[in-house]
Order: structure tokens, then sequence, then C-alpha cells
């Protein structure tokens, strides 16, 4: 029978004797297990805030532009050429059956006045599906309803950066604005969305139905055009499926032929797709970080297997002795087992400690997010458990295997 | 039935093309309650014959039977057992663990047998007792003079109550005096709790404690008897 509690303690009193050579070679564990706290950290602060980004700008997003327009040669950025229309974003919502929700968008930028304030911002004509495509909510008032957008009315919701500089921290909701000089009533105020991926402020916005947009203030060219159609695809599983719809309806619709080698006279572009294409680099750089930094702690572990050999070595005597009284061979094993892993366990959680402080000082260094899961700290101990129990077996068999007569007579 | 036979052992060790017995036909019986002078120079194989009663090391051929064991037939585990609870080893260089108290040291062959704390604790304190250290029990063994670590060695091999005790020149690092009391206290374990205590030694002196003599020459006993009265 084996007497753990007694072992434990012989091993913390073997490792008291050589104080500095037992901190020595938790240090290498220390490092290890930091190494592997931090990197994961980083990678899942950086995962962490892509994975907001794609929530912020809404989930599951496709984008259809208009196409380009070429003048003597020269082709023109996309956008440029005005192909889409009202038409175009009621047929995607019809008869694509992968898309969720649709909402056409007529923009432009416009002077807004309030009182004595004014403020230059992006007017954003639309219909209140793209609270929906957005995943965006009102934090006050309501949005507006089909009969606002049929019959081009003078309300508008508010991004809460406008609502900041014109009405500063009094309610908007029930006054009356003027967007390059029309009067228009403020019928909502929209929840705070934060910074966009690329770093805009996603509240400097004024929604009005589009139809507003169209008519009173940007103007359209062809009667119902619109510049963006925003689409929301029903989950993530849909989502090829929906720019696939989206584009054949499109073709239909502009009559570009299959065969011919013609130009779509549209762009689709799949804005969650690119969000995730990031989210799964950021993933593979966690994993060769974390990949990385288990190289050292492997090192610690080869380094706990150096000193434990020499251990068994110096203590040759003792266990010849220990052997002689009746120690069993995993008496002896366990001894040199429990020896390792005190060193291991002990080192991780000294590196714990480190990897923790080590990714806040990062972060703030850096200024990057990180984040310490409770999962990577339970990963990194029980880590350093195993390579306790892995680099100490094969000194432990060693040690086990030798002969108590050879093992007396050794000075 | 005697506490050891040893039926015609030999012990061959095998050196480059040579084969070199260290013991040839050895055969001895031993009863309970023995007090044995194991004699003879250097290289007559007394030292294997000690190890092989200590089941340290199995004989080459031949029977080893101890308390109807036959002890050949047993794996490393089960000789460490054997020695756990049948014998108790007293070497010259007293072989305590460093850095481990004296009570600790007595402890050890009960923590290997499995017992409870309280009673490993309680039986040690006996020990230490019976070889006359009560009240050294937390000295370590570099707080203790040579006579004093050699007694924590014997209390070290009573307490598990073996009923061999085997002593491989056990005053060969003591001064006369302290020798005179060490083998003193064998002659009292050995008459007070009928162990049967064996010894190397190489001096008249010591051997004239015990009641019978074995002499080893080149492997083989040249004489067994009676110890001559001194």
């Amino acid at each position: 029978m084996i007497n753990i509690p007694s072992t434990i303690k012989i091993s913390f009193r073997a490792l008291r004797v050589n104080k500095m050579r037992s901190a020595l070679t938790m240090l290498g564990i220390i490092i290890g297990v930091g190494a592997v706290i931090t990197m994961l950290a980083v990678g899942t602060g950086a995962r962490q805030r892509i994975g907001e980004q794609i929530a912020s700008i809404g989930s599951n997003l496709i984008m259809v532009l208009p196409g380009t327009t070429t003048s003597g040669g020269v082709r023109l950025g996309a956008g440029t050429q005005q192909t889409l229309t009202m038409k175009d974003a009621e047929a995607i919502q019809k008869e694509c059956p992968a898309v969720a929700y649709v909402a056409p968008v007529h923009n432009g930028t416009a002077q807004v006045i309030y009182g004595n304030q004014n403020w230059s911002t992006a007017v954003t004509g639309t219909t209140s599906s793209m609270l929906s495509v957005r995943d965006w909510a009102i934090s006050s008032g309501r949005s507006f309803t089909e009969d606002d957008v049929r019959s081009a009315a003078k309300v508008c919701l508010l991004g809460q950066t406008v609502s900041d500089n014109l009405f500063g921290d009094s309610n908007p909701v029930g006054q009356i604005i003027r967007i390059r000089k029309v009067p228009f009533t403020v019928i909502g105020l929209l929840e705070s969305k934060g910074q966009s991926p690329m770093g805009q402020d996603q509240d400097d916005v004024i929604y009005v139905p589009i139809t507003t947009a169209q008519k009173k203030l940007f103007g359209a060219p062809i009667p119902g055009m619109v510049r963006t159609i925003m689409v929301k695809a029903n989950s993530n599983e849909d989502l090829q499926a929906a720019e696939a719809q989206v584009n054949s309806l499109l073709r239909q619709r502009h009559r570009i032929g299959l065969g011919q080698r013609q130009e779509d006279d549209f762009t689709v572009r799949n804005l969650t797709q690119m969000m995730q294409a990031q989210e799964q680099s950021t993933k593979v750089m966690t994993l060769l970080l974390g990949a990385i930094a288990s190289v050292s702690l492997l090192v610690g572990g080869i380094g706990i297997m150096n000193i434990m050999l020499v251990s068994v070595t110096e203590r040759t005597r003792e266990i010849g002795i220990r052997m002689a009284i009746g120690a069993k061979t995993w008496d002896i094993r366990l001894q040199f087992i429990i020896e390792a892993l005190i060193l291991s366990m002990i080192g991780g959680i000294a590196g714990i400690l480190i990897g923790v402080t080590g990714s806040q000082i990062v972060s703030l260094l850096a200024g990057w997010s990180t984040v310490v899961s409770p999962l990577s700290i339970l990963l990194a101990f029980g880590f350093s458990g195993f390579v306790g129990i892995f680099f100490g077996f094969y000194p432990a068999y060693k040690a086990s295997l030798l002969d108590p007569i050879e093992a007396l007579r050794y000075e | 039935m005697s506490l050891i036979e040893a039926d015609e052992i030999t012990k061959t060790y095998r050196l480059g093309e040579i084969d070199l017995n260290a013991l040839n036909n050895v055969s001895v019986a031993i009863e309970r309650g023995e007090f044995i002078a194991v004699m003879g120079p250097s290289g007559s194989g007394k030292s294997t014959f000690m190890n092989i009663l200590g089941c340290l090391d199995k004989p080459t051929s031949g029977r080893y039977i101890l308390e109807g064991t036959d002890v050949a037939n047993l794996d490393r585990d089960e000789l460490a057992a054997i020695r756990n609870k049948k014998i108790g080893f007293v070497f010259q260089g007293f072989n305590l663990l460093s850095r481990t108290s004296a009570i600790e040291n007595v402890e050890l062959p009960m923590l290997y047998d499995g017992l409870p704390a309280k009673e490993r604790r309680e039986k040690a304190m006996h020990a230490l007792g019976i070889v006359g250290l009560s009240g050294r029990e937390e000295h370590r063994p570099n707080q203790l003079s040579g006579g004093q670590q050699q007694r924590v060695a014997i209390a070290r091999a009573l307490v598990n109550n073996a009923p061999i005790i085997l002593a491989d020149e056990p005053t060969g690092n003591l001064d006369t005096r302290t020798s005179i009391e060490i083998m003193e206290l064998f002659v009292r374990l050995n008459r007070d709790s009928n162990i049967t205590v064996i010894l190397v030694t190489h001096e008249k002196d010591i051997a004239a404690f015990s009641r019978r003599q074995i002499f080893f020459r080149d492997g083989a006993i040249v004489c067994d008897g009676a110890a001559a009265v001194s």
C-alpha cells in the first residue's frame, strides 16, 4: 500500500533541500505556463473584439452595390452606375428564400440644424427593416412605419452622436430639426452602437424614410433609384445561398446574359463572411501563439526531467536504504513522480499568476484587449500537471529499477 | 522447521569471460533466537551470503527457505515485502536518511507497510525507548553521535517486529567502548525478545558476543560451530 500524504511530505522536504535548484527548475514551467496564458489571452481578446464588431455591423449581412460605369475606357468605381432600384429590393425580399430582411439605402451628407446648433452628418434613407438588418434597436421613441415610407413622411431617427451634438443631454424625440432646410420631426433615438470595424462612428447617422430621401433631400436621377441594398440572410448557414440567390435574381432582372462575358452591373459583398474570415485567421493566430508558447512549456518539462535524473543519481544511496527496508517499485516511483508533479504544479500556479499579470501588462502597454478565459487557466494547469507526470516518469522509473545492493554501496 | 534453511546455495557472478563463484554450495540452518557471527577475510563470500539471507539478492542455484517460504521464486516487490516484515538491517555506515529526524527514520519501514501515522509514531517512540534514545526523537542524524546513530538504525530494524536482524559490521565505525554498548544492546534484544541476530565482523572481540560462529573462505563455510569461550 502506498502512503500518499507521507510521500508528499517527503517530496516537499527533498525539494526544500535544494531550494535554488527547485526554483530554477520551476522557472521553466513558470515561463511556459505564463507564456501560454498570455498568448491565449491576446488571441482570445482579438477574437472577442472581432466578434463584437460583427455584432455591431449586424450579423449575416450582404451588401449589394451598383456596378461601375466605363467612360471612354476609364472605369469608374463601384456605385457610379445607378442600376439598383426599389423594385430590386422588393424582388429580393419576395424571391430569395434565404433572405430574411432587405433594406434599400439612398444616402447622402447633409447639414442638420436645430435651434442654434448645426452638424454635418450622413443621412440614410431606408425602410424600417433597416433596423432588423443591422440588429439595431431604438432606445427611445419609435421607428418609422410603412406608411411613413409610402407617404414620404418628414420624420427621422437620430443616432446617438447626432443627438448629442444637436440636443446635448435633452431628449430629441418630438423635436423638429431641419435637414437641408427641410423640417423633420424626430420620432426616435437609436441605441449607441459604437465604432465600426473600420473605426467610423456608427452613431453619427440620421435615418429617414427612403422615399423622403429620394424626393425631398437628395433626389433620384431615375425614379426609385437606390444607392445600396442591405440584405440579411436567415442564418449563417444561409449566407452563401442568399448571396447566390441575390446574384442570380439581379442578373435575371437586369438581363445579364449567362453565356456572354457580360459584366454584372452590380456587386454583391458578403460583409459577414469577410469578418468571419478575419475571425478565422485570428483563431489560427491564437493557436499558433499557443503552440509556440507550449514549446517553452515542453522545454520546462525537459528541465524537470533533467533535474529529476540528477536527483535520482544523487540520492542513489537513499533509494537503496528505502528499498532495503521494504520500499516497493511503486513506492519509489511515486516518490519521484510526486516530486516532479509538485515542481510542475507549483510552477504552473506561479505561471498562471504571471500569465494573468502579463496579459494585463500587454493590454496596458500595447492597448490590445486581452481576455484570460477560465478554460485557458484550467488548460495550463492541467497541462503543467501532465508535464510533471510525463517528464517525472522516466527518472522515477530509472530509480525504481536500481539494484538495492549496488545502491547501498553508492558513495 | 528452522527459521532459515539455506540448501546448497551457489551464487555465480559473470565477469567478462570468467564465471566467479562467490558462493559454492553453501548449506546452513539457523534456528529462531540464535546469535551468530559470520566471519572471514574479504572476498570470502560472507557479504554475498548476507545479501542472500537479507533477500537483497537471489542465489543462482540452491534453495533458500525463510520461515517456510522459498525466496528464490519471489519477484522484486515480494522480496521487498519480506525484507520489510522479516528482516531488520543494520549497516556499518548506519545508513540513516540525512535531514530526517530520528523518529521519522524509525517510522520508515512502517510507512512502506502502510501503517497509519498515529500507530507509526507510537511504535517508533517505543522502539527508540528500547534502544535508549527517548528524548532524542527529533534529532537529525548529524546531531547524533555514531553510537546514537547506530541505535536509531537498530530501532528502525526492530520496529516492524522482524524476527531477524542482519548486521553488517555494525561496530566498524565505532570506538571500542561504544562498540561494546552496541553489542550489549544486540545481546539484550536477542535474549529478551528472542530476535535472531546475524552479524558480520572482522573482530574476534565482537564475535565473542555470539553463541555460534560461521567462517567463510573462498565462497564456502569452513567452520561452523559454537563460539569458543573467550
